[in-house]
């Protein structure tokens, strides 16, 4: 039976939200808010409970690469099934996943208009992210991967400020339109997967374990599988679409993209791209070093001349998430955990940062740093929150983002040839830059005198935004205090695609 | 002569006998009488549906193998009566409207008479059987895009539409007379695919699939043969239009399919190949590119099934079992997505008289339904998963590439790119009833029962043809029985 199997509860759970959401009005809030927290509490608890299941598991030996395996056939002539399983990665998305939904419901508490629809496509959203995350077949994979595309079109067109129009449409075709040439990676895949006689898989294990996929054909798919999640990963010259779609969205929109739906880019270039082409891999990561070493400077420099809080934040996702496809480039363990670190630190933390955003904007009306100041002497804990952040991202130690710039530097010192030390050294002044722009906002928004007088009869965070941002904040002061258990989780799951990439059999 | 022969035509025969029972009670019946001519259409098109989907198919070819019924021609069939029950509950409303007091009729007597000539098309296997189905298909529409006998534009558009009719059918006739003189005097798809096989490539069978390439065109409003669309579709009544877009492009498909592949599958690659490509990336761009800047929403549903119909003949290419399964599914997923969207162009305009995508501002905050419905449908044409629009698309994708070819991935990656165009305006749809900020045009109003049960269906369809699979593996077991060796039927 498929229900049997925990992981299709991540999909179950959302659809039955939506039902319930869908039996509600637009007018009656509290039955609206009150599915969205049982349901956000039910994944919450879930993805808690498989991570300390999951590990468990591991403890007591199973070493499968992937476990809660279950597969169900489709379409049968085409061989698609639904395939679910996870390795201690998925296992840590899943988890970021269910604690952004969770925060982020807490964040738009008061949305309005239209609270029911807002919530009901915000569902769908993370519906495809957990979707994504537990698929193993490459169909149902991108599948849910279009399905968390598309609401964010209405999403940011409906509910969302400033250009809104123009920056929903920009993001929604430019995502398409990166799906689209990883559809046709993903054919490519699928039809070369098998030898020669066999049945074709979509079966990302089985299409490792075959290993079939002749070198010509890799490097051609692995570009357009790589770039097609890159577009998500926010990678230059692909980026524009975010900083337009994240200033405009609604703020728990901006959560739940920038904290975890850039995480899809990263994921599938590492799950397919990667994994499955670890040949081309091999041969044209030097193309995609070049182009996210790029991301990274550019990003960090463009933040920095940036007055709008969101564009800031949005050009400093850029930079980070470049990171994280430059260490998964490096294509060894060290580097690819640092990936994996600043996949979750920087999820985290830049929802923080656009929650707090939203709170910000909700009482002053603006998010040009130049008209504000002082913030701190009004309202000291949003100030104090809108700090943590500030260090978490420009990776003080104790904080989740040191841990994770730490370990991918380490891992990407390893290559020891002149291209990959410069681009490596190249991508570390991004750190110190970082602290240039941070420490800009910080002393602007948060210190100094009062800018505007209007300003002081502001109030502080209410219950249900402390709520909020305390979630965010333990988990961030937890990954930076913790990381072992991090990297414990995830250990298992590099050796095979650090073996697929080295050629060996595994 | 053995009449048990006729026993294979029951689906031909039913709609004949629906024909006449239409006639009779129209015919013989008062006022009271012919309120039920729509309902009970509508009823007995469902129940067929079902009679062709359960009676088995007895025996494949009669009439000396001029005429077939196997399981794939049934599936098809059943796939157009869906659809044709579907258009038939949307002109409920418009039938019974004072302009048509006195021709609800023979509105729909006109209509299934398209319908049987349909059916014919899709089981001929003998070109005169053929052109005998296309012309029954054919002509009484343009008698039906007429029927707004108080407009203009309506019979600009009848006569735009008979005329290009007949000259696409002058075409093919023309094309078929070359094809008689390649086969040396035979006009059986049997014949012909066996003298294609064993002849030599010859200037006079390329000049002739050129033709038949063209004459079919017309009908499936390829580019460069699609200038008529946009003007028939605009003039036409509502209904009229839905019909034309879904029923007689995917009747045409699939006869495109079967000739193209059966009767000239061996010459693939040395003759149409390259022309059919270079077809389907006009049809589908050109048709992306005007439908970009229609303000109108009949022209613009006009351009946007140009396109759509580039997507289904890319099953062509594939030219085996699974590009036809995919191909019959995607028709199957467009009958209901785009009737979906017709359903909600058509009771704006019975009630409002709007038809400009600009009425369409702000259609939510007085129609949420409508505009739920609308989403959808636009979504699913766009092929936005969780919506069957995105299965049909991705299916018809894998069955093209399935032969490998690189010519064929970058086919592919061609009309991949035009979805995102496509999307484009599809969202402009959607952006139109949902973020506009502008005061509503389109006032409150309630739907007629009909137009709610069509509707409902169209969104049943869009939501659950793609998550259910049990269609797809049907259409391809349909395939499969009835071309054994389907996985490379014709392409070895």
């Amino acid at each position: 039976m498929i229900f049997d199997n925990l992981l299709i509860w991540f999909v179950v759970i959302p659809v039955l939200m939506m039902a319930g959401l869908g039996l509600c009005r637009n007018s009656s809030m509290n039955a609206i808010r009150a599915v969205m927290v049982v349901g956000s509490t039910l994944l919450l608890a879930l993805a808690v409970w498989l991570c300390v299941d999951f590990l468990c598991l591991r403890h007591n030996g199973a070493d499968a690469e992937m476990l809660y395996t279950g597969s169900w056939m489709w379409y049968a002539p085409l061989n698609i099934h639904l395939a679910v399983g996870v390795d201690g990665i998925s296992v840590l998305m899943l988890m970021l996943s269910a604690i952004i939904v969770f925060a982020g419901t807490f964040a738009s508490w008061k949305i309005n208009p239209l609270p029911k629809n807002f919530f009901l496509w915000f569902t769908l959203l993370s519906t495809g992210v957990f979707g994504f995350f537990i698929s193993i077949d490459m169909f149902t994979m991108f599948m849910f991967y279009e399905v968390a595309l598309i609401p964010m079109y209405l999403l940011i067109g409906f509910w969302g400020t400033g250009r809104k129009e123009y920056s929903a449409m920009k993001l929604t075709l430019m995502l398409m339109g990166g799906s689209a040439f990883l559809m046709l990676g993903l054919l490519g895949i699928f039809w070369h997967s098998a030898p020669e006689g066999g049945v074709p898989t979509w079966n990302i294990l089985e299409i490792a374990r075959q290993a079939q996929i002749d070198p010509s054909w890799q490097r051609l798919l692995f570009c357009f599988t790589f770039v097609g999640f890159g577009v998500l990963g926010a990678m230059f010259p692909f980026h524009t679409w975010s900083p337009d779609g994240h200033a405009c969205a609604p703020t728990a929109v901006s959560m739940l993209h920038a904290g975890v739906l850039m995480k899809l880019g990263g994921y599938g270039c590492f799950r397919i791209a990667i994994y499955l082409l670890p040949q081309a891999a091999n041969e044209l990561a030097w193309i995609f070093i070049i182009l996210t070493g790029i991301s990274i400077v550019y990003g960090a420099f463009s933040a920095c001349v940036q007055t709008d809080l969101k564009y800031i934040n949005a050009y400093s996702s850029v930079s980070h998430c470049g990171m994280v496809l430059f260490a998964l480039l490096m294509l060894n363990t060290t580097a690819m955990t640092g990936a994996i670190m600043q996949m979750l630190s920087h999820g985290l933390m830049t929802a923080l940062f656009f929650a707090l955003i939203g709170m910000i904007y909700g009482r002053t009306h603006t998010r040009d740093i130049r008209q504000m100041g002082g913030l701190m002497k009004i309202m000291p804990y949003l100030g104090v929150c809108y700090m943590i952040a500030g260090f978490a991202s420009l990776g003080l130690p104790g904080l989740s983002g040191f841990v994770a710039e730490m370990t991918i530097f380490v891992g990407s010192f390893q290559d020891a040839d002149t291209f990959h030390r410069i681009f490596v050294i190249l991508a570390c002044s991004a750190i110190v830059t970082t602290a240039v722009y941070i420490l800009r906002v910080v002393g602007k928004l948060l210190l100094g005198p009062v800018y505007d007088d209007h300003h002081l009869t502001l109030t502080d965070a209410n219950w249900f935004e402390r709520f909020s941002t305390v979630t965010l904040i333990v988990c961030i002061a937890g990954i930076g205090c913790f990381p072992n258990w991090i990297s414990e989780t995830i250990q298992h799951s590099f050796a095979p695609i650090i073996a697929a990439i080295q050629g060996g059999a595994f | 002569m053995d009449y048990s022969q006729f026993g294979a035509m029951l689906p031909e025969l039913i709609v004949l006998g629906i024909f006449l029972l239409v006639f009779l009670v129209d015919t013989f019946s008062g006022a009271a009488g012919k309120k039920i001519l729509t309902p009970m259409t509508a009823v007995l098109t469902l129940l067929a549906t079902v009679a062709i989907w359960i009676v088995p198919s007895c025996g494949e070819a009669v009439f000396g193998g001029m005429y077939v019924s196997d399981t794939a021609t049934r599936a098809m069939k059943c796939i157009l009566s869906v659809g044709f029950f579907l258009v038939v509950l949307q002109a409920h409303e418009w039938v019974e409207s004072e302009v048509m007091a006195v021709r609800k009729g023979e509105f729909l007597e006109l209509l299934l008479v398209t319908l049987f000539g349909m059916y014919l098309m899709i089981s001929a296997r003998h070109f005169l059987l053929f052109i005998i189905g296309l012309e029954s298909a054919s002509l009484p529409l343009a008698a039906l895009v007429a029927f707004n006998k108080h407009k203009y534009e309506s019979h600009e558009a009848a006569i735009k539409y008979i005329l290009t009719a007949v000259f696409s059918s002058a075409i093919l006739l023309m094309g078929l007379s070359f094809v008689y003189a390649f086969s040396g005097g035979s006009l059986y798809f049997n014949d012909i695919a066996l003298s294609v096989t064993q002849g030599e490539m010859s200037g006079l069978l390329l000049v002739a699939l050129a033709f038949v390439m063209a004459g079919l065109g017309f009908k499936l409003s390829l580019v460069p043969f699609h200038l008529w669309t946009a003007d028939v579709y605009e003039g036409a009544p509502t209904s009229v239009t839905a019909y034309l877009s879904v029923l007689s492009k995917g009747a045409a498909a699939f006869a495109f399919f079967i000739i193209f592949v059966q009767c000239f599958g061996a010459v693939y690659s040395d003759a149409w190949e390259w022309m059919a490509y270079a077809v389907i990336i006009a049809t589908i761009t050109v048709g992306n590119l005007f439908a970009m800047r229609q303000k109108n929403m009949k022209r613009f549903m006009a351009f946007s099934s140009v396109s759509q119909a580039g997507y289904i003949v890319l099953g062509v290419m594939a030219g085996n079992g699974l590009g036809l399964t995919s191909m019959m599914f995607y028709i199957f997923v467009y009958v209901v997505s785009n009737l979906g969207a017709f359903a909600v162009i058509s009771t704006i305009e019975d009630k409002t008289g709007k038809i400009s995508m600009t009425d369409y501002n702000g259609l939510h905050v007085t129609n949420p339904w409508l505009s739920f419905a609308m989403t959808l449908a636009m979504f699913s044409l766009a092929g936005i998963p969780p919506f069957a629009g995105f299965f049909s698309k991705i299916l018809i994708f894998t069955s093209v590439t399935s032969t490998g070819s690189m010519a064929l991935y970058m086919l592919v990656l061609v009309a991949l790119i035009n979805t995102i165009i496509s999307l484009y305006y599809y969202l402009l749809v959607v952006k139109a009833m949902w973020i506009s900020a502008d005061a509503p045009k389109v006032e409150s109003f309630k739907s007629s029962r009909c137009m709610k049960v069509s509707l409902s269906l169209c969104v049943l369809g869009i939501v659950f043809f793609g998550l259910v699979s049990p269609i797809y593996d049907w259409l391809y077991n349909a395939v499969l029985t009835s071309f054994p060796n389907a996985l490379a039927f014709v392409l070895q």
